[in-house]
């Protein structure tokens, strides 16, 4: 355990208590109420969303404060600083991502937009009744349901890869899957229910040798680990801003140039077209094609501050310090009786979902914040999983950059505490 | 640690959620209804035999979910049992009220059997944590839709 207490990653030390003071929100107590002290919060709810350090708060107000205009539009001053600060996240999600270009970034909603996008937009366009699309059976909601609702429109077919016991993809049956009416995979990059990473580079060789498109989510793994899609051979890949310590309401889709030139608008309006007229309108080129109406203009720059702000901690760094606290974290729960962790696949992200003899996740969500441990319980929008693990549902801890060790203590003394109540 | 949360989780709760009474699907039923709580996962079952006079005659429930709404549930069943239906929809609102109104603003529900309300009393913490009322109120909208012969409800529709 020596090494777990001593986080370094080679000569320079990832300082968790530095970095925990560049998140105010961290220093609140929880259930404070008169005549009783409040609880420090204990943040284990990463995976639903990130906390936002003060370089994204500071770089929203600033914007807000200093150089708010709408972007892409007018002549005056603001209205280009606007769009210089906003148009500057598009090359550090290009950076993030060691995309070819700026042009590979759309900027959506968040990731279930991005998916929206993918299957409207693209599957609208290159898939016709009889089509498969592959995604697993790990998958979020919002990767499943879009492709439902293109079936339910043009009908095509779903295929979905199984998942092994310990939460691995069953890479063997994903293979014998990619037959020739499948023209997309699209299955996650890291799962947020059981932590798996997938091997991305290996699911896009064997879906590529077969000339089939591949999509990733990566709502989870982007904001645990580097990405980087030229390497992985990704053809598309999605995440959101709002996990990655930025704000809500920014999401990111990245396409390969050819593709998205391709691809016809899925949303029309302002911003997206080049001339119109009643009898003929033209659109502008990708990304900005999808990019109708005005943009969150104020998110994007938050995104961006978000970017540079892991960026600077580096991705493998915070890699590197998540990795140790799953490990610690995983030995830690797996000595307490009657709990068993969902998710036991080799190549994990810091994310640990579990079950308690005779405690349903509601209750224990109940008592852990009670004791200041935010978790999430539920089904974490994907209801088929939960379905093949045999639980109604289960309590996850989501670990992110800020967290500690001593907080991993904390969340098993709440489970200790947990037991007893209900013994 | 969990001092306050005893508010929440009384000694009849803990018990009627570890011992549920009246669980499994009885041999016969004449209505029947199933309950979901997407946001947490929760699935209920709830089987009725309503007498031609209208009175509730037997009820039981299965189906998991956490200790509020297998307690709630199985306190349901112990107290509808013999009542009529109108006992059984006015015992709803009052429940309804009770876990999500303060005393003040709680509607009027006629008179209702006060053994039934003592029992109910026990659930009244759930007032205080927002995010379980609909686990405590499951089991009665449940039990609602069977009387009134639906099949299903969820705690997103929008009567909830």
């Amino acid at each position: 355990m020596a090494d777990l207490l001593n986080p370094t990653l080679g000569n320079a030390p990832y300082d968790v208590m530095r970095v925990r003071q560049d998140f105010p929100i961290l220093t609140r107590l929880v259930h404070e109420k008169k005549g009783r002290a409040g609880k420090p919060l204990i943040y284990l709810d990463n995976g639903a969303s990130a906390q936002k350090p003060r370089a994204v708060i500071d770089a929203m107000s600033h914007l807000l404060e200093n150089d708010y205009a709408n972007v892409h539009r007018g002549v005056h001053f603001l209205s280009q600083r606007s769009t210089d600060l906003y148009e500057a996240t598009r090359d550090k999600v290009a950076a993030f991502l060691n995309a070819p270009s700026r042009e590979n970034i759309v900027f959506t909603r968040n990731a279930t937009e991005a998916f929206n996008l993918l299957a409207n937009s693209w599957g609208g366009r290159f898939l016709s009744a009889g089509d498969a699309v592959v995604i697993s059976w790990m998958e979020h909601h919002a990767n499943i349901v879009p492709w439902q609702l293109l079936r339910d429109r043009i009908g095509i077919n779903i295929k979905v890869v199984p998942v092994l016991d310990d939460g691995s993809l069953d890479m063997d049956a994903y293979e014998a899957m990619l037959t020739p009416e499948v023209k997309l995979v699209s299955i996650t990059h890291a799962s947020n229910v059981l932590g798996t990473v997938n091997p991305a580079a290996r699911i896009a060789r064997l879906a590529h040798a077969k000339g089939i498109l591949v999509a990733f989510d990566g709502s989870q793994a982007a904001v645990h680990q580097p990405v980087d899609v030229q390497a992985i051979d990704a053809d598309f890949y999605i995440f959101t801003g709002h996990k990655l310590y930025g704000p809500t309401g920014i999401g990111v889709f990245y396409g390969r140039k050819e593709l998205l030139d391709k691809m016809p608008p899925w949303q029309g309006g302002g911003d997206m077209i080049s001339t119109v007229s009643f009898e003929n309108t033209t659109y502008r080129e990708a990304p900005y094609r999808f990019e109708a109406g005005t943009p969150a203009i104020v998110e994007g720059v938050g995104l961006g501050a978000a970017i540079d702000y892991v960026s600077t901690l580096g991705m493998s760094a915070i890699q590197a310090h998540e990795q140790r606290l799953l490990a610690y974290a995983t030995h830690r729960l797996s000595e307490v009786e009657g709990l068993r962790i969902i998710g036991t696949a080799p190549d994990k992200a810091a994310i640990i979902s579990f079950t308690m003899d005779g405690i349903h996740p509601h209750d224990i969500g109940t008592l852990l914040d009670r004791g200041g441990v935010a978790v999430r319980v539920g089904r974490h929008c994907a209801e088929p999983l939960m379905d093949r693990f045999g639980v109604g549902a289960t309590a996850r801890a989501s670990f992110g950059l800020y967290n500690t060790e001593a907080e991993v203590d904390a969340l098993v003394d709440a489970v200790q505490a947990c037991k007893a109540f209900f013994g | 640690m969990f001092d306050d949360l005893r508010d929440l989780y009384q000694e009849v709760i803990l018990d009627h959620g570890k011992n549920p009474r009246n669980f499994g699907k009885p041999a016969a039923f004449n209505r029947t209804a199933r309950g979901d709580n997407p946001m947490c996962g929760d699935k209920i079952a709830i089987y009725l035999t309503v007498g031609d006079d209208g009175t509730i005659q037997d009820l039981h429930f299965d189906g998991r979910g956490c200790a509020i709404s297998q307690a709630s549930a199985s306190l349901m069943t112990e107290i509808l049992r013999g009542k009529s239906m109108k006992e059984a929809e006015a015992l709803f609102g009052y429940f309804h009220d009770m876990c999500t109104k303060d005393e003040d603003d709680q509607g009027d529900h006629g008179t209702l059997d006060e053994d039934a309300t003592d029992k109910l009393a026990v659930m009244s913490g759930v007032r205080e944590f927002p995010m379980r009322v609909k686990c405590a109120t499951l089991a009665w909208h449940t039990m609602n839709a069977a009387l009134h012969g639906e099949a299903t409800t969820s705690t997103e529709n929008a009567s909830f």
